[in-house]
């Protein structure tokens, strides 16, 4: 699903040197990779220039979304009580002195 | 603890097995929403995430307690999924995704809190995407960008794991990221402007 007719204006963020230095660190900025220099100094940039704060702040919040809704399907409870039992076999298995490889995976075909 | 286990006696080794039972329990969901938007399908991320916890828990002594536990299981999660389900099939997906330009959503959609000041920019943006929007913009991502993208946007791992768990160098993480996002934006503009919402960005003269 492409729109090539969105011919939506692009809001320009900013322009000075520093501006580009610190927009161009945006991903390394949010994905804390960057050296506490490196930090501080985007962090004064963005105190004294608001269209470049606002531009982090977008995509701190997009980044937000991303993982909230992603993170929102449904967790089969089911699941955990699989993997319970298996893991509760293994253990048994191997409290009653048997060997790790004498024994197949627990419930196979149950 | 005590560093002189290196050599596990069956009973350590018991102990230890049972405090991974105790610390790993909790990253289930997280590792099984992921495994979902790695293999698109209930039925196969259940056994991922199955599968994860028996390697896991069997290879627990090898585990470096004070590290990262929930990376841990994410590497192991990650491996299984290449090693077991990923496409047999390769393609030189570095060509697959169109070159779009930084800030792509913002630049379209950022000006929409300032329009509409009453609300807080978060609720704003919350409220513009479905988890199902989310979700199949993700799912459209070609395998390695969605891998990289899944790894650090939703589970926060750094650039060094995710190059470890994907065997590749720090630099193609962060070239996959770039894309991979600025990709991720233009699907979830794609979706806003299906729905009418992209349309409120005031028209430039």
């Amino acid at each position: 699903m492409t729109h090539d007719h969105d011919a939506t204006p692009t809001t320009p963020i900013a322009g000075t040197t520093d501006c580009e230095r610190a927009l161009a660190e945006v991903y390394a900025f949010l994905d804390a990779e960057l050296t506490d220099a490196q930090r501080n100094q985007i962090m004064a940039h963005l105190e004294a220039c608001s269209p470049c704060f606002e531009a982090f702040d977008f995509e701190a919040e997009l980044r937000m979304v991303i993982t909230t809704k992603t993170h929102s399907v449904e967790f089969p409870e089911t699941l955990r009580i699989r993997i319970e039992e298996k893991l509760t076999y293994l253990r048994i298995q191997g409290s009653g002195g048997v060997g790790p490889d004498s024994g197949g995976e627990p419930g196979r075909g149950a | 603890m005590s560093r002189s286990g290196v050599r596990f006696s069956s009973r350590a080794l018991m102990a230890n097995q049972d405090a991974f039972a105790e610390q790993a329990m909790e990253y289930m969901p997280q590792l099984y929403s992921t495994a979902l938007r790695m293999t698109h399908n209930a039925s196969d991320a259940e056994d991922l995430v199955q599968e994860t916890y028996l390697k896991a828990y069997k290879g627990f002594a090898g585990f470096e307690q004070g590290t990262n536990l929930r990376a841990w299981m994410f590497r192991i999660l990650t491996n299984t999924y290449i090693n077991s389900y990923r496409s047999k099939k390769r393609r030189p997906d570095e060509t697959e995704l169109d070159d779009v330009e930084d800030f792509y959503l913002y630049r379209r959609m950022g000006g929409l809190e300032a329009a509409r000041a009453s609300r807080s920019a978060e609720d704003e943006l919350m409220d513009y995407f479905t988890d199902a929007d989310v979700q199949a913009a993700i799912d459209a991502l070609p395998e390695s960008y969605r891998l990289a993208v899944l790894l650090s946007d939703v589970e926060g791992l750094s650039y060094k794991e995710i190059a470890d768990d994907l065997d590749i160098p720090i630099g193609t993480v962060m070239s996959r990221l770039h894309r991979g996002r600025k990709a991720l934006q233009k699907q979830l503009h794609d979706f806003a402007v299906d729905r009418g919402l992209a349309d409120a960005v005031p028209e430039a003269p």
